[in-house]
């Protein structure tokens, strides 16, 4: 059995919102799972009836063996670390990570030598005198995250853990609750929305969508073989390229539609072969995986010319809709110029039209 | 090698010839004890999009309200399409504001919330006009189907759309943007900046636009000014600032992951990192104590020459490229590879610098790189806790590799 099951798990809210529909996954001991998904898409409300702060209206979830569906948060041995630091401003950091042994009865010797030890760990123990108003945001959010991890409770649940902090310090927190959580090998739930966050921190990743679960997955799965074309273009940035085309018979091709006519594209056999042919369905491509090439069959204009320092995306207004190449920085486009393209087809993912899932 | 922390870059790029829109002349502002701005000297191009980029309380917020009229400047100057405007009451500058918080009316629909500014007194609008131009920003913001929707009805894209949507109706002059998309998902965010500088191409209208985050300064800008506890530390455009920046502070501000900064030290030649490590060869001049500065993308992870080993301690693969924390030379060195590295926790690798795209500072000169704000921007000498993390990092790989 699993060390977190969740099975046929809803959340209705009384005013009739269903939050979650119905969702089935599980988390392995020692994994770091991530709940990734847009604001509202139930990943939050998942969370908090794993933590028991909001009911679940119908299914079950266990942790490590134990029917925990309904019982308070207090008797799931969870350490949570919430968006908002929430520590007790009139302690200081050293009684703000002592806490929960506190609550636990253990005795002041003891408490002490343990939070010691965990704030040497993490690189702490010049901010142990202070109070968390004299700390920066990322510190103030270490210290709940010592809080969380004092106790070494069964499973970290995490929302948003990074959500409001400045970049360089998200980056640094990243890696340490990372470096944290493979060395207390604790089982941890992690939701936010930021999908690279996501990629870089998880085992697997959730993807969820209006209350559903789209897929689980390791973050190359999810990138590499997206189930749907919401995945598709929610994972990654920028998300995939998605071209509306036909499959055209079986001759290992696919026609693009364009609207002035249409494109034909030699697409790897297995790729064409899995859809019916003549049916309607979704290219998706990655910027990545997209060139300028001098003969390559797509014309299109530079829309605009995104820097990002390692790498620039190019947009490029082409008769098959906007497509985004990623291209070497140190070569800028001008806006208007045009280009052609070719699409490395041996990498594409084939989506069904009506579906939207993936052939 | 690069030129020591070079000083191009310095000064508006790419405005000769025409006359700046806006002038700022050594703007200062003080709240009680904090010196909230420091002589701000700044231009902004007619047809220009200008990202102001710094951490919190860097005095973005103190310096888009300067402009906008909302605060006055205890000393300088701002002119504003060739008349001074430093007294001018915030109605005659005829400048638009959008907030991070949309600061919309949820009870009304977005006809009215795109209204309300048409409606100021002293506009004199017909309602002819009125009606005409909010059908071209719902239109331009792709609003048309949600007009008659009450405000709180919307998702939180839509949201920051109607504000920008207020802005856009009166056709003021200048546009000025406090961090409009921090409140929104990441993935939105990425959508709303390519639509907002289309927008702002399209309406031919200048932008300052506020961010702490480096991919909005990025991509967005056509010129970039870093600002730092109320100076500015470097101003020109992104490429410029990314690969010339003045010095490890300004450095830091831009790229994900953020640069390496090493200390080094001149020896036989070579340029050898605190424990030793030869890093890259010497090419001679300059102080014998420096700060290395390297891009992640600018280290070849697993070079083939005998080269010093490192190990890898972390794979994070974010789809186009991977990041490869590695303990090297005594440090913990971040390295951007393209594609899917096939590197596990615990491997053995031999990072290489690309001398050519390495960058000295030197850790006395004065403006922003001194000893101290050096200290600052090094990374703790015991970030994380290393075998501990190794050994565990080998029992559980971390990611799939192929």
């Amino acid at each position: 059995m699993s060390f977190l099951q969740l099975e046929r798990l809803e959340k209705t809210y009384p005013d009739g919102t269903r939050a979650v529909v119905g969702i089935d996954f599980a988390a392995e001991a020692g994994e770091l799972v991530v709940l990734l998904g847009p604001s509202g898409c139930g990943k939050t409300t998942t969370l908090r009836m794993v933590a028991g702060l909001e009911l679940a209206t119908r299914g079950l979830i266990r942790l490590a063996g134990r029917e925990i569906t309904r019982l308070p948060p207090s008797q799931r041995d969870i350490g949570m670390v919430f968006q908002f630091y929430a520590l007790y401003p009139h302690l200081s950091v050293r009684d703000n990570i002592g806490f929960p042994l506190r609550a636990a009865g253990l005795a002041t010797p003891e408490i002490r030598r343990r939070v010691a030890a965990l704030a040497h760990q993490m690189s702490l123990q010049r901010l142990l005198p202070l109070y968390p108003r004299q700390l920066s945001g990322g510190d103030q959010q270490k210290v709940s995250l010592a809080r969380a991890m004092v106790r070494r409770p069964a499973i970290f649940l995490m929302d948003e853990p990074l959500g409001t902090l400045d970049a360089d310090q998200r980056l640094a927190l990243r890696e340490l609750i990372r470096a944290e959580q493979l060395a207390s090998k604790v089982t941890t739930l992690y939701v936010t929305h930021d999908q690279e966050e996501a990629m870089c921190i998880a085992d697997r990743i959730v993807v969820m969508a209006g209350g559903r679960i789209r897929q689980v997955g390791t973050p190359a799965e999810v990138y590499d073989r997206p189930a749907d074309l919401f995945v598709a273009s929610f994972v990654g940035s920028p998300g995939m390229n998605l071209i509306p085309c036909q499959v055209a018979g079986r001759n290992g091709t696919l026609q693009l539609l364009s609207e002035r006519g249409q494109l034909r594209l030699d697409v790897p056999f297995e790729l064409a072969a899995r859809a019916p042919s003549t049916a309607s369905a979704t290219l998706g491509v990655r910027c990545e995986h997209v060139h300028e090439d001098r003969d390559g069959p797509i014309s299109g204009r530079v829309l605009i010319d995104e820097y990002c320092g390692s790498a620039r995306l190019v947009h490029v207004d082409t008769p098959c809709g906007r497509l985004v190449l990623r291209a070497d920085a140190a070569r800028a486009h001008a806006l208007g110029s045009e280009l052609r393209l070719r699409l490395d087809a041996t990498q594409a993912s084939l989506f069904d039209a009506a579906t939207e899932a993936r052939l | 090698m690069r030129a020591d922390a070079g000083r191009a870059g310095q000064g508006p790029a790419g405005m000769a010839g025409a006359a700046p829109f806006l002038t700022l002349r050594a703007v200062s502002k003080r709240f009680a004890t904090t010196r909230a701005l420091e002589g701000i000297d700044l231009e902004l191009a007619a047809d220009e999009l200008l990202v102001v980029l710094g951490p919190t309380g860097a005095g973005k917020t103190t310096l888009l309200r300067t402009i906008a009229g909302l605060e006055q400047p205890d000393t300088g100057e701002l002119r504003m399409g060739g008349q001074e405007v430093t007294g001018w009451e915030p109605s005659a500058r005829d400048v638009a504001l959008v907030f991070q918080n949309f600061s919309l009316y949820p009870r009304w629909s977005v006809r009215r919330n795109l209204e309300f500014p048409l409606r100021a007194p002293g506009l004199n609008l017909r309602g002819a006009e009125v009606e005409r131009r909010i059908a071209w920003a719902a239109e331009l913001l792709n609003l048309t189907r949600r007009l008659d929707r009450p405000a709180s009805r919307l998702s939180g894209g839509e949201m920051q759309r109607v504000a920008i949507g207020r802005a856009i109706v009166r056709r003021p002059r200048l546009f000025l943007m406090d961090e409009p998309l921090t409140n929104l998902d990441a993935k939105l965010r990425e959508v709303l900046r390519v639509e907002l500088v289309q927008l702002r191409r399209e309406l031919a209208t200048p932008m300052i636009f506020v961010t702490h985050d480096q991919a909005e300064a990025l991509s967005m800008a056509d010129r970039i000014v870093v600002l730092s506890e109320g100076r500015v530390l470097q101003s020109g455009t992104a490429r410029e600032i990314y690969e010339r920046p003045v010095s490890p502070v300004v450095a830091l501000q831009l790229g994900h992951p953020a640069i390496n900064l090493l200390r080094v030290r001149r020896q036989a030649g070579q340029w050898i990192s605190a424990d030793g490590t030869p890093l890259l060869r010497d090419e001679g001049g300059g102080p014998d104590e420096r700060v290395l500065g390297v891009r992640p993308e600018d280290i070849a992870w697993n070079a083939a020459e005998a080269a010093p080993e490192g190990v890898v301690r972390v794979v994070e693969y974010i789809g186009a490229s991977t990041t490869l924390v590695v303990d090297w030379a005594g440090e913990c060195v971040h390295a951007l590879v393209p594609g899917r590295a096939a590197a596990r926790p615990g491997d053995r690798v031999r990072p290489r610098i690309d001398g050519a795209r390495a960058i000295l500072f030197d850790p006395a000169a004065a403006d922003g790189g001194g000893p101290d704000r050096v200290q600052r921007c090094l990374p703790p000498a015991a970030g994380l806790r290393r075998p501990d993390l190794r050994l565990s990092a080998s029992l559980n790989p971390s990611k799939e590799m192929p």
